[in-house]
């Protein structure tokens, strides 16, 4: 049953066909909301950030430091253990340079990419790390290893989120 | 014990499309009857239905698997979706398998249909909800970070090059020049590839899978049903599948462990001691060209780090030692995310079959491999196919 | 059956209201733990996961990938089911079934409380071309059908009432319910109309709740458990999804999963040979459709039935005897979960002041929810 001895479906349409009318479209925004409970790990997590700082929770079996924290240690099937601070500094370990927005449109000229990244925050195990952001550091400086410092929000913009930190920036001699 | 071995005895697909005219369901019903009568079978012979889709934010329609039930053949059947994110497309089979290995029924229709281009201003934007909703999304990722995060380690770690990588653009979108569903076929050069647009450093736009609109749907039967439905049926030999931590942060994204050990359970099955020489043929999933090597070595059809050799040496081109990616894959034929993985499994089948036209790696294949991978970098789906 | 199923671990959470305190990693976590206690197992013993999870229950996509942490799931075969909890227990079944696996784990979890926006959430299934741009709300479907189950004379709008004021007067006797209440029929035709004929208080209100099963082969049961139940027949079904094409009266789709469950588990006549049941509820009239849907009454007499308090406690065929949606909370895909876990708790005979007498063989029927047709039905057997 070769493909070939078959007419396949699917008909295709250009995004100019819709732009300029010749299909019948019908637009919707859903209205959906939600509110997460973050419960006990998150909610102290976020509570923390609040306050300028990072916290963690260790399993006494495996030792493992985990970030973000949880209330279970999912390897060794156990409640953790203990709150543990850990520092806002850390290594990256890997990052992009991007240059379209989450909607797919691209930045405008002159804008800076996005640099996203993954950060091993120090006082965690290793390899613990969290997605986040780089900032005040030309795209060609960055090096997977390089070591960075969280820059905070002022105290009194900090809302209890992820965004409290604004980005990681180098730590230059 | 009730275990039956299960053959596919047919298959059915679109074309692989930007923006369909068709509906989900249209698609689904498009593939669907073609994988019918690619078989000589009606709905009537049909005893239960598997549906794949990947996540309901590209429709714009929630409880999906519903919506697409009629199209599907899903009426006043046994219905059932299932989700592994992008791993999906090479779930459908598996879903449909233990519908049939558990002795339930004797026959399948398994339907992937996938409607991306519902979702406005671009299905990308989709992908944001698929990080978490508080610890990531208020930093605006969108889902090319992960790729280029992943691609970036998985370069690093190796010392491989975009020259290198872009190397997998450029053949498999030249192999989907003979395949009838191609979105995107086309013959392009390494430079082509480093010169498109940069997206996400390190990737380019060619380095990326387009999105599409497309169905795919196989037959499954019980090996005395496949055996008066076809002379060339096509055993589902091995399966397996595993989802890693959804902590995507603290695990090394250079190696995917989750698609060595989802292969590992589908080799096992199989009776596959050595991988690398009995599996002949694969389809392993390829969104981003650099992922066909990452996933090859995770299939361990390739040692870490190395897949990149084996396909500098020629020997994953269609008339190489181990043909990779023979359809086009998601790069050349297109990623309508769950039909893609139904893509792949269709592509070995009639590989296996001698049955997939220009596109027939010589050789006369008996066993091979289809796989996809989805989520956050967590979860890898592996069928091992047979003559 | 050819061989049979065991169930051979529960574990779960009250289902209230709200549930503020936990987050659904560590509410599922909860219930997972529970689970393995009662089986006496660890996660490393485990086979198989099938969770259970629509996106846009969650709000967010690829629910899938945030599964596994808590359920010691980590580097598994995990798959989830975009489906009720008996769709997901259907595919554990066929694992076990195919004699390779020995061991799965069947999830669902409800975090209703933090969808904030339910009615356009639900509304987002309808046909994005035919019906949802009428913007009505998703209960008028609902009123829709039950106007018709009544104009056809297969209930009273008393009857209907009838099962609100038992599921709810149940549910006071269960401490893991969150509405019971002690109403009467008055009560539920007052109440305040949200789609005539369908009332406020005929509606399941939402509850957030989450419940893990391990199930196991037949040979490897008594290893694990010394109370077994056993899933003796398990079916599903899809009617048609469009509201244009559906019948509005008889939940077909429950009666081709129930026929499918009972024969594979041997029953001939279900009035006779089944001792209680569990039944979506998540609107009054349902019950009774869907009763008469699973053959348990003759149709247009479960309305009867149930003011004459056979399908009381105390009564020939108990029917939800939990409390029901109406009495425990709607908990979206995790409402089967809520109604074979009632019938573990029967048919082990740990129900408590509910317990009702002499529970052998106990079905469980969920239905997915406005505007879906579908449905999977088990049948349960003490062992």
């Amino acid at each position: 049953m070769e493909l070939e001895k078959f007419e396949l479906g699917a008909t295709h349409y250009k995004e100019s066909d819709l732009k300029e009318g010749k299909l019948l479209s019908l637009p919707w925004t859903p209205n959906l909301k939600y509110a997460w409970d973050n419960g006990v790990a998150i909610g102290r997590y976020l509570a923390e950030l609040k306050e300028g700082r990072i916290i963690a929770r260790k399993c006494n079996k495996c030792r493992r430091i985990m970030l973000p924290p949880r209330m279970f240690c999912e390897l060794c099937w156990r409640p953790t253990d203990e709150w543990v601070y850990v520092q806002d500094t850390g290594r990256v370990n890997t990052f992009s340079i991007c240059y379209v927005n989450w909607d797919a449109s691209r930045i405008k000229k002159g804008e800076k990419p996005h640099l996203p990244a993954v950060i091993e925050i120090d006082g965690a195990s290793p390899g613990m790390g969290i997605l986040h952001l780089l900032g005040e550091v030309e795209p060609e400086e960055i090096k997977i290893g390089m070591k960075v410092r969280a820059v905070w929000k002022k105290p009194e913009e900090r809302e209890g989120a992820i965004t409290d930190i604004l980005y990681f920036k180098p730590v230059r001699r | 014990m009730a275990y039956q071995r299960v053959a596919i005895v047919g298959a059915g697909i679109t074309k692989f499309v930007r923006r369909a005219q068709e509906t989900g369901k249209e698609l689904a019903f498009q593939a669907a009857k073609m994988a019918l009568d690619s078989c000589g079978l009606t709905m009537k012979d049909i005893e239960c239905v598997s549906l794949g889709t990947a996540p309901d934010a590209f429709d714009g329609v929630h409880m999906k698997g519903e919506y697409l039930s009629d199209g599907s053949g899903g009426w006043r059947k046994p219905y059932m979706r299932h989700f592994v994110g992008g791993g999906t497309g090479v779930f459908a089979p598996i879903h449909g398998w233990f519908h049939v290995a558990s002795g339930m029924f004797d026959t399948c229709l398994v339907v992937c249909s996938e409607k991306m281009s519902s979702c406005h201003p671009h299905p990308q934007g989709a992908f944001k909800t698929i990080f978490d909703h508080t610890t990531e999304q208020p930093l605006n990722p969108t889902l090319i970070w992960i790729f280029a995060l992943e691609m970036n380690r998985y370069m690093q770690t190796y010392g491989i090059t975009k020259e290198e990588i872009a190397l997998v653009s450029v053949k498999n979108k030249k192999n989907a020049m003979d395949h009838p569903s191609a979105q995107l076929p086309m013959e392009i050069t390494v430079e082509d590839v480093l010169n498109s647009e940069v997206l996400a450093w390190p990737v380019n736009r060619l380095d990326i899978s387009p999105a599409s609109d497309g169905a795919a749907a196989i037959v499954l039967a019980s090996e005395h049903v496949a055996k008066r439905i076809t002379d060339k049926p096509v055993w589902i030999d091995g399966v397996g599948w595993n989802l890693d931590t959804a902590y995507w942060a603290t695990r090394d994204l250079a190696y995917p462990r989750y698609v060595e050990k989802a292969a590992r359970m589908a080799y096992e099955m199989a009776g596959i001691k050595e991988p690398q020489k009995e599996i002949e043929i694969a389809e392993p999933y390829d969104p981003f060209d650099y992922k066909e090597l990452h996933h090859m070595e995770g299939l361990l059809l390739a040692d870490r780090g190395k897949a990149v050799e084996m396909l500098l040496d020629g020997k994953t081109q269609r008339d190489g030692d181990r043909p990779m990616c023979p359809s086009g894959g998601a790069l050349g034929v297109g990623n309508p995310i769950a039909a893609t993985g139904l893509m792949k499994v269709i592509e070995i089948f009639l590989q296996l079959r001698g049955e997939a036209g220009k596109r027939q790696v010589p050789g006369n294949p008996r066993c091979g491999l289809a796989q996809a991978w989805g989520d956050l970098m967590q979860v890898g789906t592996v069928v091992v196919l047979r003559r | 059956m050819r061989e049979r199923v065991a169930i051979a671990g529960v574990g779960y959470t009250a289902f209230t209201s709200v549930s503020p305190g936990v987050s659904y990693r560590e509410m599922t976590y909860e219930a997972a733990v529970k689970a393995y206690e009662e089986a006496g197992i660890e996660p490393k013993d485990v086979d198989s996961f099938v969770c259970t999870s629509e996106d846009f229950l969650e709000g967010y996509s690829i629910s899938d990938e945030y599964c596994n942490d808590q359920l010691g799931a980590v580097l598994k075969p995990v798959q989830t089911i975009p489906g009720d909890f008996m769709h997901s227990l259907a595919v554990g079944v066929m694992h076990i079934l195919t004699g390779k696996f020995d061991i799965v784990v069947v999830q669902a979890l409800s975090k209703a409380s933090n969808m904030k926006t339910i009615p356009e959430m639900i509304n987002f299934a309808l046909d994005p071309v035919l019906n949802r741009p009428l913007d009505v709300t998703p209960y008028a479907i609902a009123g829709l059908e039950m106007n018709r189950f009544l104009e056809e004379g297969r209930a009273t709008r008393e009857q209907c009432a009838a099962v609100v004021v038992k599921n709810k007067a149940n549910a006071l006797l269960n401490p893991l319910a969150g509405y019971g209440a002690s109403i009467t029929v008055d009560h539920v035709l007052e109440s305040e109309p949200v789609a005539e004929p369908v009332r406020l208080l005929d509606i399941a209100p939402y509850a957030d709740g989450a419940v893990v099963m391990v199930i196991c082969s037949e040979r490897l049961a008594p290893s694990l458990t010394d109370r077994p139940v056993w899933i003796t027949g398990i079916g599903w079904s899809t009617d048609t999804p469009t509201l244009e094409s559906r019948d509005w009266v008889d939940a077909v789709a429950v009666r081709l999963a129930g026929d499918m469950a009972y024969r594979m588990a041997g029953i001939k006549c279900p009035a006779k040979e089944v001792d209680l049941a569990e039944v979506n509820d998540e609107i009054s009239f349902k019950e009774l459709q869907h009763l008469e849907a699973l053959r348990l009454f003759e149709e247009g007499t479960a309305g009867k039935a149930t003011e004459d308090g056979r399908t009381s406690l105390e009564g020939t065929l108990p029917v939800n005897p939990s409390g029901g949606g109406l009495g425990v909370g709607h908990l979206f895909e995790c409402s089967g979960a809520q109604k074979v876990l009632e019938l573990v708790l029967q048919l082990r005979g740990e129900a408590g002041a509910r317990q009702v007498a002499g529970a052998g063989v106990g079905v469980a029927q969920a239905w997915r929810g406005i505007p879906s047709t579908s449905a999977a039905v088990a049948v349960l057997c003490a062992d």
